[in-house]
């Protein structure tokens, strides 16, 4: 049955020749193999967060008067909505997480070097929509956190000279976060950064694809002397189905997170009652807000805060044309990178266990 | 039935070495069943929340059995006007001579809201050209069934409208 239908499609399309690539692809095997696989769960998170999107979008209703409504009704009248949501929100951070643990090992790997610059780009404007879209997701049950922490964020956003004001009134859809704000994210979330996504997303894949798996700068050399000493698995389906299992592991821990901890829903908005104490935002902002609230008021002539976003600003582009100043040859990669990407780490990492703890 | 353990290499040349082969085939056919439903069986659970998920719950019906349709001198003889009655549409009449009629207002035929027709004093559904009678018969056009037909009396100046009682 099934070799009629692919020589039915053969004859047609050619289908042979049009999976002749992912048959003949392979992944190259060494110690660190698994890191190959952090790619592939985001992918398969980004996957599971359409597929719960598209369910939510079943119940939830946009707009101050009824968002926050929806959401409780999702989360106590429909059946399994409790879960459907707790599935999305668990998912949206897992993914958040692997996206950033992706990003560290690409650049620990150096697999971003020639001919693979454009990869990264395409991965790290991709980070960069992820950011968005946990950004613009939060508002939509329009709780108080969600409301303080947009109003934040967008005022952050305003801080930028000349073009920040516009900007922030363009983000808000007005001068204050209001239903309008509400309307605006929930169109950025469901129609405007999933349709980029998906586009940044079938390049990202298309240059993988085309460029091949990468390996490290000193596996390399060693390769390109020695090439018998050279290992590789076939990428369908050998490579396939571990990753599968990785995927299913993903969806196991998925599932047990969202049935222990549910995601809470929160009080509703209300613009005229003050801010809770200890709020803060969502993890992987943190680091950002602890640096926010490190720098003093003033420095010199400049705001803290213009000094701030400015200062995210550069780091933010210089990052995502780090490839360019990395070395052509693989015997000869710049250490300063390497020593970048740990300091880096480290102070994400720090600056976010800190914001965590401080009060 | 166990798996039996599979043929062991030197074993291989024995008399009965198919035998053997056969068993260590089974062993693998027990492996792929357990896998393969296991696999089946998680995926099934991820499946029926989802399925679950897509039904609506159901929409609590807060009319109960009766409704106050509209006030006494609200409508002029040969007349009507729409009232709810819980989530659906009702019709009530006032007839020339003064006397009031209620029914449901949602067509037996595609389910499209009637209205009262002075001039031919009939009900009307203009999705398909349906004629009931003043007593909700279906005497023209496409609707299979009448319409319900409620009780009404008064109570001070409200119209209360009801449902008939069962038999």
């Amino acid at each position: 049955m099934f070799a009629a239908v692919r020589h039915w499609l053969d004859e047609r399309f050619d289908w042979d020749d049009l999976t002749a690539p992912l048959r003949h692809k392979t992944v190259p095997t060494h110690g660190l193999s698994y890191w190959y696989f952090l790619g592939g769960i985001t992918l398969f998170l980004f996957g599971i967060q359409v597929a719960t999107g598209i369910l939510l979008l079943l119940y939830y209703r946009p707009g101050a008067n009824e968002a926050f409504e929806s959401v409780q009704y999702i989360m106590t009248r429909v059946q399994f909505g409790w879960l459907i949501r707790s599935i999305h929100s668990w998912s949206a951070n897992l993914m958040i997480f692997t996206a950033f643990a992706h990003m560290f090992s690409v650049l620990f790997l150096k697999a971003y070097r020639k001919p693979r610059e454009l990869t990264w780009v395409s991965g790290m404007l991709l980070l960069f929509l992820v950011l968005g879209f946990g950004f613009s997701g939060y508002l939509l049950p329009w709780n108080t956190l969600a409301f303080f922490a947009t109003k934040v964020g967008t005022e952050i956003t305003g801080q930028v000279p000349v073009i920040g004001k516009p900007v922030m009134i363009f983000l808000r859809g007005g001068q204050e976060v209001t239903g309008a704000t509400l309307t605006r994210f929930f169109g950025f979330h469901v129609a405007v950064l999933p349709g980029l996504a998906t586009t940044l997303l079938l390049l990202h894949l298309l240059l993988v694809q085309r460029l091949g798996i990468s390996v490290p700068p000193k596996l390399e050399a060693q390769w390109n002397a020695n090439p018998s000493a050279k290992r590789e698995m076939q990428f369908f389906p050998n490579f396939l189905l571990r990753e599968m299992m990785a995927w299913y592991v993903a969806l196991g821990v998925l599932g047990v997170l969202a049935a222990i901890f549910p995601w809470n829903l929160g009080v509703k908005a209300d613009p005229f009652v003050p801010a809770p104490a200890g709020i803060k935002p969502e993890w992987y902002f943190l680091f950002m807000f602890q640096t926010f609230k490190l720098i003093p008021s003033r420095v010199w002539f400049i705001d803290g805060e213009v000094l701030g976003v400015l200062a995210f600003g550069l780091v933010g582009l210089l990052w995502l044309l780090l490839p360019f100043f990395e070395s052509d040859q693989p015997s000869n990669t710049k250490r300063w990178i390497t020593g970048l990407a740990v300091f880096a780490l480290a102070y994400v990492a720090g600056m976010s266990v800190y914001g965590h703890l401080a009060k | 039935m166990m798996p039996r353990n599979p043929p062991r290499p030197k074993e291989r040349a024995d008399s009965n070495s198919e035998q053997r082969f056969e068993s260590g085939n089974t062993r693998r056919q027990w492996i792929g069943l357990f896998l393969g439903g296991g696999l089946l069986a998680s995926f099934a659970s991820f499946i029926y929340p989802v399925l679950r998920y897509l039904i609506p719950p159901p929409v609590a019906d807060l009319g109960g059995d009766e409704i106050v349709a509209a006030k006494v001198k609200e409508l002029k003889p040969n007349s009507a006007k729409i009232f709810r009655f819980g989530s659906r549409p009702g019709l009530l009449i006032l007839n020339s001579d003064g006397s009031y009629r209620a029914l449901s207002a949602t067509c037996t035929h595609l389910g499209c809201t009637v209205q009262y027709r002075s001039d031919l004093r009939e009900i009307w559904c203009a999705c398909h050209n349906g004629i009931y009678d003043l007593n909700g018969r279906n005497v023209s056009g496409p609707p299979p069934r009448p319409l319900t037909v409620f009780d009404v009396h008064l109570r001070g100046d409200e119209i209360v409208v009801s449902r008939k009682r069962e038999a």
